[in-house]
């Protein structure tokens, strides 16, 4: 037998309690573990952003249309290498809850640009070019549904309507899988003709989504932003250019503040758990008062029964919130494997910060029955007196 | 014999609100080593007092007390401590065993204070629960066992670490007679065959009879003395 065998006999004394205590801690680390992967993710969305990439959209919102006419004037302006453009096609495949990210997109330039994020065959972005009704698939999506090169799909758009059939869905050949060049690349996304969308959409013609630029320096971004919008201002689709990473954490930035919402549902869950534990480790050390007498008699030295009885939260807080993180490191890998969003990990930053969290939970639950127990006199936890 | 432990001018009091109560003054009393004193007495004549001072777990008012030369008034928390592991076992009216430690690591227990290793704790535990006739009981925990035989595994406790002096209060005071017979009757025995200086506390003349001297304390002060 050694300390630490007596400080699990201890802490399993009451095994009904003890396991509520550990479901309630673990609970409490997978709610932690899984929104600290949730955030990472989302503030990985702008981290395949290219250093010198735009994006110009309408002043209004990323909603509202603008002039394809746009583009050719935005390629003219000093410190342009290239420009291109995409519409968002509101895409799904089969029913609405099968959401297909689908942008129609300038086939030739939009790859250029992001040819840094994703890899494609020569022969598949041939046939790209070749074929208008062509679709190209992220490698995520093709595993989602089992799609391959030569498959006719049809995808709809819960905006547009197709004028040539009256119905909502397009019929597509997806004639290549883009596979990713780097770690955030989303690959859970659809690229097709913008061509092929603009000639048969009943509304929104000649109009687009918003525009890619790349400049010839990253230095040359803010002087390239302000031309742009100096161009179209007082036009009826005035814009706003910013750099595509600030773009897409504004587009995150629309769902809420994530981080406040960790925050606060953790900080709550912890303020919960540490009130229960807290309370119960309390219980459950006043409940020992006569064995801490004993082990003093016995010749046990106050630090040593101190430390023993702060081990006890401390080993709990660890066996809760350890095997937490490592499931909601398992559901998050399980969750970017189906939804296909990059950067949904249990990043070493917090895994580290939930270990420092379970110390401070285990310590912070701990200290005042240790105190308790250090300070209690054997004549009185007896009751000889 | 030689005096193992003694009390001179010993005194405790407690402060009540404004009343002081004293629980004994000017008490002066010597154990030789092999002794087996019972100490007999009614109700709040301070047995057990006395009985937390011999033992260091609680502190004379004022006088000293003396264990083989060392003086218990004068040692720190942390030495009366030590002192405790190495030379006192403790036997307790209601056993008071760990009740999620099974019968052999209750008895182990004082043996974490040791430097022993695991092998020699192990053989000293056999040993222990060999000597009280529970080596059968070895892994049942305290809810599984008899009064009779968790008393006999508190026994075993208090002499695993081999101390010198046996404090017992009470031992038999929650026991049949049949039962309590065969804890006095080990008691006698470990002090005739293992030399341990026994100190009991009781109000059963029976189980007095077991010592060899029974001191009667009454208000604080000891009014006669009778061999067994």
């Amino acid at each position: 037998m050694t300390d630490f065998s007596l400080i699990l006999a201890n802490l399993f004394s009451r095994k009904l309690r003890a396991a509520l205590m550990l479901v309630a801690i673990f609970f409490a680390f997978l709610i932690f573990g899984v929104l600290a992967g949730v955030q990472n993710g989302f503030n990985n969305i702008g981290g395949s952003a290219g250093e010198n990439r735009l994006v110009t959209i309408n002043k209004i919102n990323f909603t509202q249309p603008m002039p394809i006419a746009y583009i050719e004037r935005i390629r003219s302006v000093e410190g342009v290498a290239r420009a291109s453009f995409a519409n968002w096609f509101g895409g799904y495949f089969q029913e609405g809850k099968n959401q297909v990210v689908t942008f129609a997109v300038d086939p030739e330039f939009y790859l250029d640009i992001y040819a840094t994020d994703y890899r494609l065959k020569p022969e598949d972005r041939a046939a790209f070019m070749a074929d208008r009704t062509g679709l190209l698939v992220g490698a995520k999506l093709a595993e989602r549904w089992g799609w391959k090169v030569g498959d006719r799909i049809p995808l709809s758009s819960n905006i547009y309507t197709n004028r040539n059939t009256g119905k909502q869905t397009w019929d597509f050949t997806i004639v290549g899988i883009l596979e990713p060049a780097q770690e955030n690349a989303d690959t859970s996304v659809a690229f097709f003709h913008y061509a092929y969308f603009n000639e048969s959409v009943s509304f929104g013609k000649d109009t687009v989504g918003w525009i890619v630029i790349e400049t010839t320096d990253k230095a040359l971004n803010t002087d390239v932003s302000k031309r742009i919008d100096a161009m179209f201002a007082n036009s009826p689709a005035e814009t706003a250019t910013d750099t595509e990473k600030a773009f897409n954490q504004a587009f995150v930035g629309q769902l809420g503040n994530i981080t406040l919402i960790v925050t606060l549902v953790v900080g709550a869950a912890f303020a919960t758990i540490l009130m229960i534990v807290g309370n119960t480790m309390a219980m459950a050390v006043r409940e020992r008062t006569k064995e801490i007498g004993v082990m003093k008699t016995l010749g046990f030295p106050s630090a040593r029964i101190f430390k023993m009885v702060l081990g006890e939260s401390l080993l709990l807080a660890l066996l809760g919130g350890l095997p937490a993180l490592a499931a909601a490191a398992l559901l998050l890998e399980m969750m970017r494997a189906s939804v296909g969003f990059p950067g949904l990990a249990l990043t070493l930053d917090f895994t580290a910060l939930g270990i420092v969290i379970m110390v401070a939970l285990g310590l912070l639950t701990g200290i005042v029955p240790a105190w308790n127990a250090l300070r209690l006199n054997i004549v009185t936890a007896l009751g000889r007196q | 014999m030689t005096a193992l432990i003694s009390i001179q001018n010993g005194a405790k009091r407690f402060i009540k609100g404004r009343e002081t109560i004293t629980i004994f003054d000017q008490l002066d009393m010597t154990i030789e080593a092999g002794d087996f004193i019972a100490i007999m007495g009614p109700s709040g004549s301070g047995k057990t007092t006395l009985l937390n001072l011999l033992g260091g777990i609680d502190r004379a008012t004022s006088g000293s007390i003396t264990f083989a030369g060392q003086r218990l008034d004068q040692m720190n928390e942390g030495q009366l401590s030590t002192w405790r592991a190495a030379n006192v076992g403790f036997i307790f009216q209601f056993y008071n065993l760990m009740p999620a430690l099974n019968a052999a690591r209750n008895v182990e227990l004082p043996l974490l204070l040791t430097s022993l290793g695991s092998g020699e704790r192990r053989k000293r535990v056999e040993t222990a629960l060999k000597i009280v006739g529970l080596s059968e009981r070895a892994k049942h925990f305290p809810r599984e066992m008899s009064g009779g035989q968790q008393q006999r595994v508190a026994i075993a406790r208090a002499i695993v670490a081999d101390p010198r002096m046996l404090l017992c209060d009470e031992p038999t005071g929650d026991l049949d007679r049949k039962t309590a017979d065969e804890i006095l009757s080990m008691l006698q025995l470990l002090n005739k065959e293992m030399g341990k200086t026994i100190i009991m506390v009781t109000h059963d003349p029976e189980a007095a009879r077991y010592a060899s001297r029974v001191l009667h304390l009454d208000k604080g002060r000891f009014v006669e003395q009778v061999a067994a």
